[in-house]
Order: structure tokens, then C-alpha cells, then sequence
């Protein structure tokens, strides 16, 4: 925001600056400094008060006249970086003012941006580590995240700086603290085990961080600790009670700490966590309630008993967010671990009558319907809801209905046959919504092909296929989240993904939720019709792979959150499977969309080259439009690696082809080599 | 790295903006108060962002104070930048509050310039500020008699004199050059008592977070001690005698303490500079050296008539001699409880029933040591079920005990030395806050 200077004051600021001892008014030197700086007409008289500014003996006014490069060079950007104060600049960093010092660094960093900012070498790492001390807090952060590019040469080297460090890894200041540990940490990139002993060291100032009386830097100091806790999740072990909420804490503080007390929980603290947690269950804000009782689903993974006696406990309040909230979190539960059904079963009985929301009643509806044989009041409470289904305003849940009641017609025929005719009866004349009347249809014609064949399609999975694979989370490396520590990134709602996300995936689930099955639908047709966005198709070598079981298959892909929509029976050429994922594009707020993405895997075994040509519509569909876009980027590259596809194709691999929409070149690229990770763990099994 | 910083009421008027780099328009602070107003009660809204511009915001003193930055820059530097901020311009304004920073912006645009060029922090330690800042502050508050009250009838020493106003510290800085405002030290010892009493009476959580806060006036530093208690003790291990020991699990230090004769006198020694900064901080968890300050006998039935009766006894355990001030105590009821009818046992406490927070405020003026006070209180609730008796509780409390301190810390004295020419007055104040006070029934 240049200032609007009048032509006075233009005048006046010439007059000053060219007096040749401007300086010697340290105040008036620097006010006028100031305001030139955003005069752009003013340029070409500044430049020598700033030189002469570089060499005054008041250092405030050292201070102002380095900064003043900086800006210098920011309003005529495009002209030449002047050598001469590039040099006068680093000497500059020997200043005996450390403000200075500092703001050298800062003016360099920015007249040398496009060379990668300041040079670091061994000589300036060491001076600078060595006047840390004399710097404030300020300085100290911006030293320390400069030193960051630094990479020492040698082992010795590097131990002696990590032990200069260590001083101010315990800072009292969180400031210094985070930007210690945030050059600690991209210093032993290579040394993992002094990164988690780094990590250790800082537990003190962090904890005390969380206890500081700004709000804001308690949860700036929550949110770094998740990070942490992903890498080391004992690290806070036994100060679970400093996760405690007070009561006058703001709602998103709770929320955090509820989800830190998650992770802590062992078998000592258990009961005390879950005490603790109970109370929260009835806070007076709905959303740290909700949090508190998912909080307590996601402990029952592993202490089911004492969790759902509190569940079943909530369910006895009787109030429609709670009793909601309640029931999604014990479908959640079921899903991963089916022993607790018949407790879930019984708790559920009767409160239908509370659950307002749609998600609410989805999750109902599913436990109906899975579970139906055991809970003997099933037929009424669908009752209920065929009857209503007229009123009912949410598709998911009207889906969810169907689903349910054919399922409950397989197992207890007589009481049902006639709700399900009058449900199907309903959904396929009236309905008006083309999803849940098409799923109304295909029951229709299903029950038509008789009783085995219906079985076949609903007999559902009841517990989450990938259960027993993975226990707990495994520990992250540190380089995971080393790049985003100490940034704004961690504050940001949902940067840190909570373990429902990654493992409560399930085919079933996804289906619950409305949105994401209109996306589904139409970018199915999207995609396999004619009109292809955007493909790609590459070349997996693990031709095994149509040998392993289905279940393994999907189980695998479950667990890195690829679900498979269809697939051939194994050993049969050619083979098929098709699957899909959902990526959420976690950098970008702003685009929340995400991206979808469809694949097919293919596996023609011998006959490969014929058969590519006869039946691979899609894929050369796709081949081409890859071909197209690497024309635009780089034709050489793209000739290159069309040959390596070609090559493989000869040796029989599995040929990939995907599609995405909207496009998102990262998130292909990621998906591509999840997906060759897992096919080559499989057919190595 | 800080692009802008502006300073917005809580209605969005503008009280101070201020642009560092010309990066981003001035338009971003209307769209800050559209995105902070809009937020509902569950996401965090320390950091927002608008395409490319981050803001990170702090609330303080009903103010918004907010910074804009980019992606890439520490929020801890940012957060206790605009903490500094805030304490800077509450030390020379003398309180934080809309109209003392409408009054004063001149005041706070030249601090701002000092304190920040170019989007980088330049220094904010008020020793170096002093000398630049020329404006006074406008003090938003009116003569009062008060102030005179402290002089002494006929230079005796009353009881007075020896007790400094309450608002004694919330005077700006710099006004003590040449309103010959007198040369004083306020030293804070303020305790922060998180605390969780299970239903059973047992202690299931007690931490203690403390500070010392030092506030200066004096005009030329000299150097000061302050001698804490002998028998202060940090961690476990050094646990020395029986009984009176003074023991924190955690302390840490301002910088310019200088701790030589820590170890042996437990004396810190520093040149405080003008204004508040905190001269140690230390934590205590897991143990309280004496009892939890207030006790809670709850009793929870029904009556015949489908009523809710709570009958809460509420001990305090303080020495007698000292008192809790203003205690108040929130029970949560059951939803859907549409009145409330209440026997108290003196008329200055008062009770009353908050629908949209579902609880029950209870308060005590004033709660002096060794005493019990009891409540009974009768809620209609319809539709009251045997399951809602979960609802009730826990009991949380909030108070204010002055003159106090939980874990017992003392300042033995206090010396200026060398000693000071003019009249320097020293004031020592003790206080514990309930930051966390929660009674499980």
C-alpha cells in the first residue's frame, strides 16, 4: 500500500535525503526512511542514505537501512542485484548488534530469493550458532529457521551442533521451542532415533505450553502434540490427566483434547479416561458430546465391555442428539468388532423413537438389518419406518431402508413378505428419486431369480474385513509430518486424520452416506461411457496376482482405503477387477471436493497381444488421451515411457487403467503407487 | 513473517490497521470479521484462510488482535507476537479495552512501527522501546477521589497506606515520567488450580500452573531480589524435611533472571524493565500440599412430586482467617428443567437457573475459611426419568482466593538495591484462580 504523497511532502523528503549527513538524526533518519521506502518516484534518491545508513554507528539506524534494501529491491525487482550490498550484507552479519545480524539474514533471504535465498555454509552456520544466544526470541526463531537449509558435513559436526541446540529445545519460550525442534528434526532426517529423542526432550516445554494462559497457544501446542503422538504414541503417556478438559474451555480446545485422550489410553488409565470422558458425553455443546461419545467408541476397539456399558448407559438418556450419535458410534464399533453384537443388539431396541437425523437413523437401519435375526422387535420398528417412508426426506436413508428389509426378509420371511411388497411397491411407483427406485428395481428383479441367488448378493460382510491385519496404529516415521511442524498447517480442522478415517472405511458405510453415492453414480457413467475425462494406464509386474483369493484382494485394498467395486472369479482369464477410491485433497482447503478416481485391472495372461487389441476399448481410449497430454508436456519423455509400457505389456503384466475426476495429477501419481505397493505384497505372499 | 496487523472490536469496527509489506488490500479485514463472525461454536478459529492470506488471531481484552501471514510461518512466533502485542500495548495504555485503544492509537501506530518493519519483528522488550516511544498515553480513566485516599491524614500510617488500590497497576507506564507518578513495584504471585474431586471425595487431579509477575514503573532499573521461600524445592527428588517444604514439579525462568543465588538462598535477582513480564513460571501436578480449597457434600433425590431436590453442602477448608471471593458454582441439570425454587442460607448469595447452558449458578460473594454453606434447590423438571440423574453434574467452581497461594509460595522480601534515591514502594500481591474446578457427583 504505497502512500499517496503529496507533492509537498515529496519535495521535503528530497530535501532531507539529499543532505549528506541525513543520518546523523537517528530518529528523523529512520522515520524518513520509512516513508520513502513506499514512494516508488523516490527511488533513485534513497540509495545513498541507505548505503551510508549500512555504516552509521547507531545501530537502530544499521537496522532500518538493512531492512531498507530489502524493500529497495522489492519495488524494482526486475533490475540487477546490486554485488556491491550483497557483500556489504554479509559483512554485515558479523554486526556486533545481534537485531542486526538478524535482519541481514532477512534482507538477503529476500534480495537472493530466486537463487534459493541465503547462503549457508560452515563458516556462517557457526557464527551464527554461536551468537544465538545474544538474539531475543525473535531472532533466535528466524536464525534457527534459516539454519534449516544447513546440511552439516560430518557426523562430528552435527552431534556438536545438535548438542549447542540443546539449550534452547528446552526453551521456556514455544516460540524457540517448535523452531529447535523443526531443525532438530530436518538436521536428523537420517538419524531417526535421535529425532524420537528429541522428541522425548521436548515433552516438558510442550506440556507447559498447553498449560499457558493464552488459549490460542494452548491449542497451537495441542495440535503439535497430535503430530507428535503419530510418531511416538507414548510419549505423553502418563500425563493423560494434563488432557483433562476444564470447564470453561472454549469448544474446539475440548474437542482436541478429546482426541488426544484417545491415543493415551492403556491399561492402567483406561477406567479413569473413560470416567473422565463420560462427562463430557452430556457437555452442553452438541459437537463435543458427539466428540466425547465417538471418543469412546473408537477406546471400545479395544475395551469393548466398559465402553458400551457407558454407550448403553447414554442410551438411556433419551435425547435425540446423544441417542444419535450413540447408535452411529456402536455401528461403528460392530463393524470392527462383531462380538459386541448382541449387547449392541439389545441396547438398541426401542430407541427409534429419538433418532431425528438422517445419519442417525442410516446407522439404525443397518443394524437392523445385518443383525435382524437377533433382535426379535426388528419387523415392527421397520413397520414404523415403511409406513413413514413417505415423509422420509433423506435418499440414504431411504436406500439403507431397502437394503434392510430384504435383509430381514431373507432371514424371517413370514413377518416381513408383506411390509417388503408394500415398501418395494412404494419405491418403485412413486418414488421419484432414480437411486433409490433403480435399488427398489434390482431387489424386485433379485427376489425374481429366488431366495439363494438373493442370499448370495446381501449376505453381508458384518465386521470389517481388514480386522486382525492391522492393531493399533503403527508409529509413523518422523519425516511424515517433519515438513508441515511448525506451521500453520497442523491448526487447520481435520489436517490431523483421526483413525476413523483411515480404518472405519467400510463398502458398507460409504454406502450410508447420500452424497457421495449420487457422485459415484454419475461419474460411473461418466467414466465407462464414452465421454473419458481424463486416463492413464500403466503396467504392474506381478502377474500372480490373479491367483489370490478375493477376500485377501479386497481386504488389502481395504486397508490403504481402495474399495473394489467388482472383480473375476480367480484363475480365470482374462482377469478383471474394478475399483475406486476417494481422495481428499488434505493441502488445499478451499477444495474440499476431492478427487475420484476409478480403476481397472487387467490380466490377459498369454494371449496378451491379441486380446489388448480386441477388447481393450477402454483402454486405448485411455492410451491415447494419455498419449495427448504427454504431448503437451514433454513429447520425449512421453515416447520413452510409452516404450517401457509397450515392453511390459510383452511380459505379461498387469495392465492398470485409470480414471479420475477432477483431475489431480498428485493425487493419481499416489494412488498409483499405493496400489503397486499392495500388488506386489500380495502376489509376493 | 507478518503481512498485516489490524486490531477489530468485537462489533468489526476497524480500531487499528496496519500493513507491513502492501501485499494484500485492506479489504481482508472486512472478509476476517465475515469468516470469524460466521465460524459456529465447534471449529477452531485461531487460523483462517482466504486463498492466500492466513490469519491468526488472538482474543484479548474483548479485542480481536489479528495478524496476517503466509502458510510457512510458525504459529507459536505468530501467537506470542500478538500476546507481546497485547501486553505491550496494555503496559502503556494501562488496560486493554476498546475505548483505551481508540484513545491511544496514536500511540499504538508508533509502537507498531517500532516493534515491526517490514513484517519482521524487530524487538519487543520494552528497555529498547522506551527510548523511542514519544507519545503519552491517554489514560481513558477520570480522576477519582480514590487516588487521593492513599495519602496518609496528617502523614499517619493507617491502614490504608499500606494497601494499594486494586487498580494501582493499571496505569500506563510511561505516565510516571512527569505526572510524578510514583516510582513502584507490583510483584504477582498468581496460581492457577486445576482440580478434579471424584464422587467419592478422592483428589483424582491436582495441578497447580504458577507465575511471578513483575510490574515496574521506575523509570531507571536498578537491580531487584526476590527471595522466595527457603525451603523451595523443584522436582521429586529434593524433597528435604518434614512439612513445610514448598515443592513444584517444573519452573522455568525469564531470561534476564539471573539465578547465582538460586541454588543456595533461593534469590533471584534481575533489572526488570518497564512494564509487566513474567519473571517464572512453575508447574506442580498430581499433588496439593494442603487440602483442596473447597469440598462439596451433594445429596440428589426426587420427591413425591416428580421434583428434582438438590441439597449441596459446600465446605471451604481455607485457614479461617482468609476467605474465597467470589465463588460461584455451576451444576448442570437435566435438560427440559423449566423451574427453580431455592432455600440459601444468607441472603447475598443468589441463585439462579440458565436454560440455554442447562445449569444451575450458584453464587458466593464471599466465603470465608472453616465455614459450610448449604443450598437446597428444587427443579420441576417434566419428564424426569431415572437416567436424567446422570445429567446432573459435574459440579464445577469458580473463585478467587486472595492472599493465597496453593502451593504455598512466599516472597521473603523484596530490595531494590542499590538503594533508590526517591520513595520507591513496593507492593506484594498473592492470588489463586480456579482455572479448572470440578466436583464429580
Amino acid at each position: 500500500m504505497p502512500y499517496i504523497g503529496s507533492e509537498d511532502t515529496v519535495r521535503d523528503l528530497r530535501r532531507v535525503l539529499s543532505n549528506p549527513n541525513v543520518q546523523s538524526d537517528q530518529l528523523r533518519y529512520r522515520n524518513t526512511i520509512l516513508k520513502v521506502i513506499r514512494l516508488p518516484s523516490l527511488v533513485e534518491y534513497v540509495e545513498q542514505p541507505l548505503t551510508a545508513g549500512l555504516r552509521d554507528r547507531a545501530a537502530c539506524v544499521r537496522r532500518v537501512a538493512v531492512l531498507g534494501w530489502a524493500k529497495l529491491h522489492n519495488l524494482q525487482t526486475n533490475s540487477e542485484i546490486d554485488a556491491a550490498v550483497v557483500n556489504e550484507l554479509y559483512s554485515l552479519l558479523r554486526d556486533p548488534d545481534p537485531v542486526v545480524m538478524v535482519n541481514c539474514l532477512r534482507a538477503l533471504e529476500e534480495i537472493l530469493r530466486e537463487e534459493g535465498g541465503v547462503a549457508i555454509n560452515k563458516p556462517i552456520t557457526h557464527h551464527l550458532l554461536n551468537r544465538l544466544k545474544e538474539c531475543d526470541i525473535w531472532g533466535q526463531c528466524e536464525v534457527l529457521r534459516i539454519l534449516q537449509r544447513y546440511r552439516p558435513q560430518s557426523e562430528d559436526e552435527l552431534f556438536n551442533i545438535l548438542s549447542l541446540l540443546d539449550v534452547s529445545l528446552i526453551s521456556p519460550h514455544p516460540p524457540v521451542m517448535a523452531a529447535t525442534l523443526s531443525l532438530f528434526l530436518s538436521l536428523c532426517s537420517g538419524l531417526p532415533a535421535v529425532g524420537l529423542a528429541a522428541l522425548e526432550r521436548v515433552r516438558g516445554p510442550l506440556l507447559a505450553a498447553c498449560g499457558n494462559t493464552s488459549r490460542e497457544m494452548q491449542f497451537t501446542a495441542l495440535c503439535h502434540i497430535q503430530l507428535l503422538l503419530r510418531s511416538l504414541p507414548g510419549l505423553m503417556g502418563e500425563h493423560y490427566k494434563r488432557f483433562f478438559c476444564g470447564y470453561a474451555e472454549p469448544a474446539y480446545i475440548k474437542q482436541r483434547k478429546i482426541e488426544v485422550l484417545v491415543e493415551l489410553v492403556n491399561d492402567d488409565n483406561v477406567a479413569i479416561l473413560l470416567d473422565e470422558l463420560r462427562g463430557y458425553c452430556t457437555d452442553v455443546n452438541i459437537s463435543t458430546a458427539h466428540a466425547a461419545i465417538s471418543a469412546i467408541g473408537r477406546i471400545g476397539r479395544s475395551y469393548s465391555d466398559k465402553c458400551l456399558e457407558i454407550l448403553t448407559e447414554l442410551l438411556g438418556l433419551k435425547q435425540e442428539h446423544i441417542t444419535s450419535a450413540v447408535v452411529q458410534t456402536m455401528r461403528d464399533l460392530v463393524w470392527v468388532c462383531p462380538q459386541c453384537s448382541r449387547t449392541v443388539c439389545s441396547a438398541v431396541e426401542g430407541c427409534e423413537a429419538e433418532i431425528q437425523d438422517s445419519q442417525g437413523r442410516h446407522a439404525l437401519l443397518w443394524l437392523l438389518g445385518v443383525y435382524g435375526e437377533q433382535v426379535s422387535s426388528v419387523p415392527y420398528t421397520l413397520e414404523v419406518f415403511i409406513d413413514g417412508v413417505r415423509s422420509e426426506a433423506s435418499v440414504g436413508v431411504k436406500m439403507e431402508l431397502l437394503t434392510a428389509t430384504v435383509r430381514l426378509f431373507l432371514c424371517r420371511p413370514a413377518e416381513t413378505q408383506d411390509m417388503l411388497g408394500r415398501l418395494l411397491h412404494y419405491c418403485i411407483e412413486e418414488e421419484t428419486n432414480m437411486c433409490v427406485s433403480d435399488q427398489a428395481l434390482l431387489y424386485y428383479r433379485l427376489l425374481h431369480c429366488g431366495i439363494e441367488e438373493t442370499r448370495k448378493v446381501l449376505q453381508c460382510r458384518r465386521s470389517d474385513p481388514s480386522l486382525g491385519v492391522l492393531i493399533g496404529r503403527p508409529a509413523e516415521p518422523i519425516n511424515q509430518w517433519s515438513y508441515i511442524f511448525n506451521t500453520l498447517e497442523p491448526l487447520r480442522p481435520g489436517a490431523i486424520e483421526t483413525e476413523s478415517a483411515t480404518i472405519g472405511g467400510s463398502p458398507e458405510h460409504m454406502t450410508f452416506d447420500p452424497k457421495p453415492n449420487n457422485d459415484l453414480s454419475d461419474t460411473l457413467s461418466y467414466s465407462f461411457g464414452k465421454t473419458v475425462r481424463s486416463g492413464e494406464s500403466e503396467h504392474v509386474q506381478c502377474p500372480t496376482i490373479f491367483r489370490c483369493s478375493p477376500q485377501s484382494l479386497q481386504a488389502a485394498m481395504q486397508l490403504v482405503n481402495i474399495q473394489t467395486l467388482a472383480f473375476t472369479p480367480p484363475h480365470t482369464l482374462p482377469w478383471r477387477v474394478y475399483l475406486y477410491t476417494n481422495t481428499q485433497n488434505k493441502h488445499s482447503a478451499d477444495t474440499c471436493h476431492g478427487t475420484l478416481i476409478l480403476g481397472e485391472l487387467l490380466y490377459t495372461g498369454e494371449e496378451i497381444q491379441k486380446k489388448s487389441k480386441d477388447e481393450e476399448n477402454v483402454g486405448v481410449e485411455a492410451r491415447q488421451d494419455k498419449r495427448e497430454e504427454e504431448r503437451e508436456e514433454d513429447t520425449a519423455e512421453g515416447r520413452s515411457e510409452k516404450e517401457r509400457v509397450k515392453k511390459n505389456t510383452a511380459e505379461k503384466g498387469i495392465k492398470v487403467t485409470l480414471k479420475q475426476q477432477p483431475r489431480d495429477e498428485k493425487a493419481l501419481k499416489g494412488f498409483l503407487s499405493v496400489l503397486t505397493t499392495v500388488l506386489h505384497a500380495l502376489s509376493s505372499e | 513473517m507478518i503481512s498485516q496487523v489490524f486490531i477489530l472490536s468485537s462489533q468489526g469496527d476497524h480500531l487499528i490497521y496496519k500493513d507491513f509489506r502492501g501485499e494484500a488490500g485492506s479489504d481482508v479485514v472486512n472478509l476476517f470479521y465475515e469468516k470469524v463472525t460466521a465460524l459456529t461454536g465447534d471449529q477452531p478459529p485461531v487460523v483462517m484462510r482466504h486463498k492466500d492470506v492466513h490469519f491468526v488471531h488472538v482474543r484479548q481484552g474483548g479485542l480481536y488482535w489479528v495478524a496476517t501471514t503466509t502458510a510457512d510461518t510458525s504459529p507459536f512466533t505468530i501467537i506470542e507476537f500478538l500476546n507481546r502485542l497485547t501486553a505491550l500495548v496494555k503496559d502503556y495504555c494501562g488496560s486493554l479495552s476498546e475505548r483505551s485503544v481508540q484513545m491511544n492509537f496514536a500511540l499504538i501506530y508508533e509502537l507498531l512501527d517500532e516493534v515491526v518493519d517490514y513484517g519482521y519483528i524487530q524487538t519487543t522488550s520494552s528497555d529498547i522501546l522506551k527510548n523511542f516511544i514519544q507519545t503519552e498515553a491517554v489514560s481513558s480513566k477520570p480522576f477519582s477521589l480514590f487516588d487521593l485516599s492513599n495519602v496518609g491524614l496528617f502523614g499517619a500510617e493507617t491502614q490504608q497506606s499500606k494497601v494499594a488500590p486494586s487498580s494501582a497497576a493499571t496505569r500506563p507506564i510511561q505516565s510516571s515520567r512527569d505526572q510524578g507518578g510514583k516510582s513502584e513495584i507490583f510483584v504477582d504471585v498468581i496460581e492457577r488450580m486445576l482440580v478434579v474431586i471424584g464422587s467419592n471425595g478422592v483428589l483424582m487431579k491436582a495441578d497447580i500452573e504458577g507465575e511471578i509477575k513483575v510490574k515496574c514503573y521506575m523509570p531507571t532499573c536498578s537491580e531487584m531480589r526476590i527471595g522466595l521461600n527457603e525451603e523451595f524445592s523443584i522436582g521429586k527428588s529434593q524433597l528435604r524435611g518434614y512439612g513445610a517444604a514448598v515443592r513444584v514439579d517444573e519452573c522455568s525462568f525469564h531470561q534476564a533472571v539471573r539465578l547465582d543465588e538460586f541454588d543456595s538462598l533461593r534469590i533471584l535477582r534481575l533489572c526488570p524493565s518497564q512494564g509487566e513480564q513474567t519473571v517464572m513460571q512453575y508447574q506442580l501436578s498430581d499433588d496439593l500440599p494442603s487440602a483442596p480449597p473447597f469440598r462439596l457434600f451433594p445429596t440428589i433425590e426426587r420427591d413425591n412430586g416428580g421434583r428434582l431436590l438438590m441439597y449441596m453442602k459446600l465446605r471451604c477448608d481455607l485457614p479461617p482467617k482468609s476467605a474465597g471471593i467470589n465463588v460461584s458454582a455451576t451444576i448442570p441439570v437435566p435438560k427440559g428443567s423449566v423451574s427453580l425454587s431455592q432455600e440459601l442460607s444468607s441472603p447475598d448469595q443468589s441463585a439462579e437457573l440458565q436454560p440455554q447452558s442447562r445449569a444451575v449458578v450458584w453464587k458466593i460473594p464471599r466465603f470465608p475459611g472453616g465455614t459450610q454453606l448449604s443450598a437446597l434447590f428444587k427443579l420441576e423438571v417434566p419428564g424426569f426419568s431415572s437416567a436424567s440423574m446422570l445429567e446432573v453434574g459435574p459440579v464445577s467452581l469458580s473463585f478467587e482466593l486472595p492472599k493465597i497461594t496453593a502451593t504455598g509460595l512466599q516472597i521473603r522480601f523484596l530490595r531494590l538495591s542499590p538503594f533508590q534515591p526517591g520513595p520507591a514502594q513496593r507492593w506484594v500481591r498473592y492470588v489463586t484462580h480456579s482455572d479448572s474446578y470440578t466436583i464429580r457427583i
